[in-house]
């Protein structure tokens, strides 16, 4: 009994440990490195062979000097502000978005509240990179949103949308609107339906009853389903790159490019330590929110 | 209770839906588009199925991706139901935390990261890259979905019937395979699902640890989308959407039809007791 249990522990706990944890410490370690052209190429590589004397001369070798490349070039510090701009941005459309779509799911006839769940889902499960590749057809200059407004007269020149941030901001409000709409979905179904009766016998008007009952116990979805957006969209790769033009900077995109393109891994590693530094705030956040959420339902 | 929907809710769900909708819509209409011109209408044909089911470089990512997402899912699931186990069963142990931390964190942590960060571990432990690779990234991040999955099913499971079965002689493993195994396996099954469309959706972790050989379907689809709107993208993409649909609406029938059946039981213990 003993032995299987700590064999059951452990099994789950060294696959994590081996392939999380120690991947993570490896891009520390090559964050601290100097970029050499070899290949790897990064210095210096780690290696057992010189036992724990070489361990230490390797450590001694470290250097912040891939950091402070990150500081002193501006395009990297641009990057990561304009990275947390245009989540914060698209996170707020999508609240302005999803809000009513959740509301309206919520207050739906209740046999019609699955079905609807399944429809917000499903898109879900497509293929990002297909959801992504659908709005270039749309946004480019020749794409079906120009050729409709032309032909509605609405606009004589296309609107130049693709390649700009507002393309990214539809990518993003597109990809995530569903992570928005389920927290919002479960805390606004959750609401006592005998709470606004009681408000409306007392005289309360229809949009006064929505602000002081519906949003406030809404919340917790509100929060829930902001964070579901900004923590992923910040680091963002395939929306930036594929709707967004070279001008879109954002620092998922910087990584790779600095990966695949400048092949400078020590650079990449530590844009990698920097972003998870920007999102350790977010994330603890929200582990805290949800975790008093739990307790407070439990 | 609400039996009609009024204007404002209404007008919001089909803005909403139509939202979500019409993008793909528009690529699944076109993807019978005659011609060759993404956005003018040239007459029905399915022409473009053809060439991209005579493709081969299209069907050979299509089948290495589907292998890797079918073994990977299965270890996901394995390594998932253990550590779900594990975090709701186990009590205290050392370094608790820290495996909690590791199975939240992943959730978390940006694609960009999670691939370089695979990447560099198999260039230092010097793992040629290729399929096996792919399937140890995807199982791991995957692991952490289906054990959230697992737990929250196990959570809520009534520990008297384990308790039961290994007061009658049965073995602990006994006792999870004929009692609680049962009882969480629809859990099971869809933490299985998520993680093979995980899989089979994952583009960034894929590019970072695949190799020459390697390359799945969403990482052809990039390269071909990066070139541009085409009709042949358009009908990969419209078979791709009808697979994912079919499944989706099978496994929510099946879930509904369970989920009556067991009603039904219930109320007919009810009735008889």
């Amino acid at each position: 009994m003993r032995t299987s249990r700590r064999l059951l522990i452990l099994l789950p706990y060294l696959w994590l440990g081996l392939f999380f944890l120690v991947p993570f410490l490896i891009v520390i370690k090559i964050a601290l490195s100097d970029s050499v052209t070899a290949s790897p190429p990064y210095a210096p590589t780690f290696s057992l062979d010189e036992g724990l004397a070489g361990l230490r001369a390797s450590f001694a070798q470290f250097d912040f000097e891939n950091f402070l490349w990150l500081a002193e070039d501006g395009i990297y510090l641009k990057a990561y502000l304009n990275s947390v701009k245009v989540a914060a941005i698209a996170t707020l459309l999508t609240l302005l978005i999803g809000y009513p779509v959740a509301y309206a799911m919520a207050k739906a006839p209740q046999d019609w509240r699955k079905t609807l769940l399944l429809l917000v889902i499903l898109p879900f499960w497509t293929s990002f990179l297909i959801r992504i590749y659908a709005w270039i057809g749309i946004l480019k200059n020749e794409g079906f949103l120009n050729l409709a407004l032309m032909k509605l007269g609405i606009i004589e020149q296309p609107l130049a949308i693709m390649h700009t941030e507002i393309a990214v901001y539809v990518g993003i409000v597109y990809s995530y609107l569903p992570f928005m709409i389920l927290p919002l979905y479960a805390s606004l179904e959750r609401i006592d339906g005998r709470l606004l009766e009681a408000a409306e016998d007392l005289g309360c008007g229809a949009l006064a009853a929505f602000r002081q009952i519906t949003l406030p116990l809404s919340l917790p979805g509100v929060v829930a389903g902001c964070f579901l957006v900004f923590i992923p969209a910040i680091g963002e790769f395939v929306i930036p790159d594929l709707l967004g033009g070279s001008g879109t900077l954002m620092i998922g995109k910087t990584l790779w490019l600095e990966f695949f393109s400048n092949r400078d891994w020590g650079v990449a590693a530590a844009v990698a330590i920097v972003l998870l530094t920007i999102l350790i705030v977010p994330i603890v956040l929200f582990q805290r929110h949800q975790q008093k959420h739990q307790e407070e339902l439990g | 209770m609400i039996r009609r929907f009024n204007m404002f809710n209404l007008t919001s769900l089909t803005f909403g839906l139509a939202f979500l909708y019409l993008p793909l819509l528009l690529v699944v209409i076109y993807s019978f588009n005659d011609s060759r011109l993404v956005t003018v209408w040239g007459g029905f044909s399915t022409k473009w199925y053809g060439i991209v089911l005579n493709n081969d470089a299209y069907l050979e990512a299509a089948w290495i991706t589907l292998r890797i997402a079918f073994v990977s899912a299965t270890l996901a699931t394995v390594l998932g139901t253990l550590s779900a186990v594990v975090m709701v069963r186990a009590g205290s142990f050392p370094g608790r935390t820290l495996f909690s931390g590791m199975i939240f964190a992943p959730l978390v942590m940006p694609e960009v990261v999670t691939g370089l960060s695979l990447l560099l571990l198999f260039v230092a432990i010097g793992l040629d890259r290729g399929f096996w690779t792919i399937t140890i990234a995807h199982a791991t991040f995957s692991m952490c979905y289906a054990s959230v999955v697992i737990s929250s099913r196990l959570a809520s499971f009534d520990r008297s019937l384990e308790d039961a079965a290994l007061d009658l002689g049965c073995t602990p493993l006994s006792a999870f395979r004929q009692v609680t195994l049962p009882v969480i396996a629809p859990a099971v099954i869809s933490a299985w699902l998520l993680s093979f469309t995980l899989s089979l959706d994952d583009l960034v972790i894929a590019t970072f640890t695949s190799g020459p050989g390697s390359t799945t379907l969403p990482m052809k689809l990039y390269s071909s989308v990066r070139l541009g709107v085409s009709p042949e993208i358009n009908a990969l993409s419209t078979m791709l959407i009808g697979i994912v649909t079919f499944g989706v609406i099978a496994a929510s029938l099946i879930n509904r039809r369970q989920e009556r059946r067991q009603k039904q039981e219930n109320r007919a213990a009810a009735a008889a007791a």
